[in-house]
């Protein structure tokens, strides 16, 4: 006779699990880097923002997503007041770090905010080297030793030092349109900004290309506030924390991505996102 | 260069683990409660079953913010598509291990059966296909899957043995009425647990072999 009392249960031991968990620390807000307060821009008698209210928070990647038209490349130059180069005008208030960048000089401000552009532009007589180096050079940095070591930390942390090291004296334009672009990226970088804007960086690259600068993107952030306008959804959704949906030169919707690309608040954001739009 | 995606991954991987070894765990000592009439592992195991519960509900949040923010494509599709189901199934194994335990309390209140019922095997053969299971998913290992699929068989074959024996046991003595009660719940908890140990084999196929081999097992298990 046997009763349940003898049950063989063999015991699994606890699998211990030091992987990296994504959840478990919920971060505290970043601190505003920058502040866009009733922003309007102006292209002669167009007016292309309206009333624009937006946070830049530091260490965040901030994506402004929206259709063509929409104003999110004239907010994107407004911040550091490129959209005067282009003939236009701007008002309301634009602040970095506390300061009203329309008080302060534009080259200054141009230098705090890097920018890299949609279409890769390398100096093509420059070499690599010359290329990342250029800008401290402007600003008379002539110290060999100190331009190299900026110029491998640049092209180190733009993750395009393994690919060109041994070759940092070939022209800028003879390398890939993936690696132009990132090169251009390590040029922005040497200048030590604060902010790096991105116009649409990776709408002329190939898929591989565009993984690594979407990657590049979040892993940047750790050292600097970047903004990145892009007509791709799917990668404002990847690289972003928070995300701005732009209509009509309005901001119809801001908040942190995984919100706005799961319960978005405006019928308007939904349609767009889901590709209902018009 | 890693991608972030692929971190976000390995942490979902990480958590249904972890949820695996838990679920496993409270089906061992919901069982191991019953046997030797310990009640405050019965209790502790269902105060437990929180620990599953906010692991699914955090897991679900994970695979939603992996479908709406990367656009996983292929094997990523899969395995993402497969966590939700096996975290979905193991947090049921968690919720019969909870009624195993209940069962476990009300069985310590009264005189032990004194009749053989093949329980200790139905156990034994759950837990078994139970820790294949999980293993297959730790390991990305269909052939451990495919072990898991066999066994499913056996463990109706037992519960309809053990529901008929005790069943046959009340109406000779209605006496031990409620001890057979608990004992078939019991069984009946043991058997849906086979059934979700043999889904987790299944997704973990559907992953890695790209194949559905649900209601499917004779076509799939050679010599099966």
């Amino acid at each position: 006779m046997m009763s349940i009392e003898t049950f063989p249960i063999t015991q699994r031991t606890a699998m211990e699990v030091a992987l990296p968990d994504q959840h478990a620390a919920v971060r505290p807000q970043p601190a505003a880097k920058m502040l866009a307060r009733d922003v309007n821009a102006f292209f002669g008698k167009t007016h292309a923002l309206r009333d624009v209210n937006l946070d830049v928070l530091e260490n965040n990647v901030l994506a402004i997503i929206g259709p063509s038209g929409c104003g999110k490349s004239t907010f994107l130059r407004c911040l550091n007041r490129m959209h005067e180069v282009a003939g236009g005008t701007a008002k309301g208030t634009i602040t970095l770090d506390g300061e009203n960048i329309f008080d302060l000089d534009a080259v200054n401000v141009r230098r705090r905010i890097g920018m890299v552009f949609q279409k890769p532009n390398p100096f093509p007589t420059m070499s690599i080297f010359d290329n990342v180096a250029a800008g401290l050079r402007l600003n008379g940095m002539r110290n060999h030793k100190i331009l190299a070591e900026v110029v491998e930390r640049c092209l180190r942390r733009a993750a395009l030092w393994d690919e060109v090291k041994d070759s940092l004296n070939k022209s800028g334009a003879s390398i890939s349109g993936g690696q132009q672009q990132r090169l251009c990226i390590a040029r922005t970088l040497a200048v030590d900004p604060e902010v790096v804007l991105m116009d649409e960086p990776a709408s002329a690259l190939d898929p591989i290309s565009t993984a690594k600068i979407e990657e590049l993107i979040y892993q940047l952030k750790t050292n600097y506030t970047i903004v990145i306008v892009t007509h791709n959804m799917q990668q404002a959704a990847r690289v972003s924390d928070r995300t701005a949906f732009f209509y009509l030169g309005e901001v119809i919707e801001v908040g942190e991505t995984k919100r706005l690309f799961t319960t978005p608040e405006k019928k308007q954001t939904e349609d767009y996102i889901t590709g209902r739009f018009g | 260069m890693q991608r972030h995606f692929e971190l976000a991954l390995e942490s979902l991987k990480a958590d249904i683990i972890k949820m695996g070894s838990l679920a496993e765990e409270g089906i061992a000592s919901a069982i191991r409660s019953l046997q030797s009439r310990d009640t405050a592992l019965a209790r502790s195991v269902i105060d437990r079953d929180v620990e599953i519960n906010a692991l699914e509900t955090r897991n679900d949040r994970a695979v939603v913010d992996l479908l709406a923010l990367q656009q996983p494509v292929a094997t990523d599709l899969r395995f993402i598509l497969a966590a939700l189901k096996i975290n979905n199934d193991l947090e049921r194994i968690g919720d019969h291990a909870v009624n195993i335990a209940e069962s476990a309390l009300q069985y310590a209140e009264r005189e032990p059966l004194s009749l053989f019922v093949d329980l200790p095997r139905m156990s034994s053969v759950t837990m078994d296909m139970l820790r294949n299971s999980i293993d297959s998913f730790i390991h990305s290992d269909p052939l451990k899957s495919r072990s898991v699929l066999v066994n499913d068989d056996v463990i109706d074959d037992l519960n309809r043995k053990i529901v008929g024996d005790l069943s046959a046991a009340m109406r000779r003595d209605p006496a031990c009425i409620d001890q057979a009660l608990e004992l078939i719940r019991v069984s009946r908890n043991l058997e849906r647990v086979a059934d979700l140990a043999t889904n987790i084999a299944e997704e973990v196929i559907f992953i890695a072999e790209a194949q559905n081999v649900k209601h499917n097992v004779e076509k799939t298990v050679p010599g099966h």
